[in-house]
């Protein structure tokens, strides 16, 4: 039996894919814990980019928000959210957007807003769009990471938050959108890559252990699989080591919590924290 | 000049029942104990606006304040859902909650075109996404330059914008600094402006990276140290993450979130 879990063999196939030099944005969740292992791995210099304003954020834990101190600590530049949109993300000048979502179809759209039919009264309501639309209009290519199941892979997303291929071959230059799309998605059975006809995800990669018929039962529209259909490797020490080392970081901080930011100015009082505590 | 107010009174003054009110801050700097007072003050029929309405917004939702939400994404940052806001939309509980859903980059650009003194604001989002069906305040627009199609989005001008800063002189001008998110372009764009520090003090020695807004360009000032918890204020604070994550709990359920409000905001109140 793996000495690793589907959800960590995910998140190291995520992060391989993350390329050293390039510049990411990245979401909270399990795009921030596989870029931050790539970081600690095989990519020292991948920049990440935070939609709380923060270019080039290098914790050395992973933050629980977007807006976690550490990533304004470690950043070269700590900017406003307009400039982070408007200047940073518009022009095309990340190369990556890293994305998950609750619903994504066989083209790759995402859906983060609402399940069910109805806008006005949903199944369920979720977060919404936060900066993912213009992530995936405008990033050079968007790699999408989401735990595979009939619930999420869908024959059609509920209500379009991100745009993939559209409806197929075309679209994304009919809307504008400047972006390559989706380049891939990685799920906790394999990967699955656009069709470079039809658009359409195909998968191409299993991961060890799983099967195309699992992968087939846990979606929820005809899965195309490339031929051949390969298998990627398994998780290496290291990068197990250095993953679950980066996990152990959420659930605490030793030595910093409730202890002043590093960068407090001299003449700032130390922090006057106040105990609220919820009533668990 | 910026007036020095009491908490109370700061809100007594500025956030009126049905008014649109914003309370901002990018998961640093967010103004807690200014929309506790809100709730104390038991204001009603707010439209309530913010880029990332999160556990204040949940306290705000669930205490019956607000009967509409401007927002692009609402959640418990890095942990999960809001529960009184999912609660509100799936089960109109404690009232109908009505949205508007933008993307980030529209609400961002609503509020600068809002602090520009503009109408609308252009950018090159929301195409083929189905946000646009279900707001008017986002339409297609065609450059009159090149011809290509852009989204425009309406300006964003709230009747009051709050936001926490770490300090401000007695002069009323604000100093804030770290992930400044859009507060500056809320505050700037609003009617009036309530700014909660974690301090006033008589000279304000300039920090790298901050953002002063002069004393002119704000409408109120109080002193409320800590008023960003379970926020931070960095270089005062450091964000309470077990806070957030106990939210989780707390909220899940009417009840217990019920006694909550009532022992951590209402009667918290009474004592202070």
């Amino acid at each position: 039996m793996a000495d690793w879990t589907a959800d960590e063999m995910m998140t190291v196939a995520a992060a391989r894919q993350l390329r050293d030099g390039t510049a990411c944005f990245v979401g909270i969740g399990l795009p921030s814990t596989a870029a931050n292992l790539a970081r600690a791995t095989h990519a020292p210099h991948l920049v990440l980019v935070y939609e709380s304003g923060c270019l080039g954020a290098k914790p050395d834990r992973l933050p629980l928000s977007i807006g976690d101190g550490i990533l304004a600590d470690t950043a070269d530049a700590v900017v406003s959210v307009p400039e982070v949109f408007n200047y940073w993300l518009q022009p095309g000048r990340i190369d990556v957007g890293f994305l998950g979502a609750a619903q994504l179809d066989r083209y790759g759209n995402l859906n983060t807003t609402v399940v069910g039919d109805d806008y006005a009264a949903p199944g369920v309501r979720l977060p919404g769009a936060g900066g993912a639309p213009e992530i995936a209009a405008s990033c050079g290519e968007v790699v999408v990471i989401v735990r595979q199941s009939r619930r999420t892979f869908v024959d059609r997303v509920d209500f379009v938050t991100s745009v993939g291929y559209g409806a197929g071959p075309g679209d994304r230059e009919r809307l504008g959108l400047r972006g390559g799309g989706p380049r891939l998605v990685i799920t906790d059975l394999g990967v699955l890559e656009p069709d470079p006809v039809t658009c359409e995800l195909t998968l191409t990669r299993l991961h060890p252990g799983a099967t195309r018929e699992q992968a087939r039962a846990a979606t929820g529209w005809d899965l195309a699989v490339a031929d051949p259909l390969t298998t990627g490797d398994p998780p290496t020490a290291d990068e197990l080591s250095v993953l679950r080392a980066l996990e152990a970081t959420t659930h605490g901080t030793p030595g910093r919590a409730g202890a002043p930011t590093g960068r407090r100015p001299a003449d700032a009082p130390t922090g006057r924290p106040v105990a609220v505590v919820p009533d668990a | 000049m910026a007036k020095l107010v009491p908490l109370a009174d700061g809100v007594a003054d500025l956030v009126r029942d049905g008014d649109v009110v914003a309370l901002e801050g990018f998961t640093h700097l967010i103004p807690f104990a200014a929309g506790h007072e809100i709730i104390r003050q038991r204001r009603r029929e707010l439209t309530l606006v913010r880029m990332t309405p999160d556990v204040v917004y949940d306290q705000l939702i669930g205490a019956g304040c607000a009967r509409r939400l401007v927002f692009s994404w609402g959640g418990n940052p890095g942990v999960g859902s809001l529960h009184r806001f999912r609660d509100a939309v799936q089960h109109a509980w404690p009232g109908p909650l009505e949205l508007e859903e933008h993307s980030h980059a529209g609400m961002a650009n609503r509020y600068v075109a809002g602090a520009s003194g503009l109408p609308f604001a252009v950018l090159r989002g929301y195409t083929g996404t189905d946000l646009p069906r279900h707001t008017a305040n986002v339409r297609p627009v065609d450059c009159p330059f090149t011809g290509e199609t852009l989204t425009a989005v309406a300006a964003l001008r709230p009747d009051v914008t709050v936001v926490h800063a770490q300090r401000a002189d007695r002069a009323g001008n604000v100093q804030l600094w770290g992930i400044t998110g859009v507060q500056k372009e809320a505050v700037l764009a609003a009617h009036r402006s309530l700014v909660t520090v974690e301090e006033i003090v008589d000279e304000l020695t300039p920090v790298p990276g901050q953002v002063v807004l002069p004393g002119w360009a704000v409408t109120a000032v109080a002193e409320v140290p800590g008023g960003a918890h379970p926020s931070y204020a960095q270089g005062y604070s450091v964000r309470d993450n077990d806070f957030y994550r106990a939210w989780d709990a707390v909220s899940r359920d009417r009840d217990t979130f019920r006694a909550w409000l009532d022992r951590h905001v209402h009667r918290a109140g009474v004592a202070t």
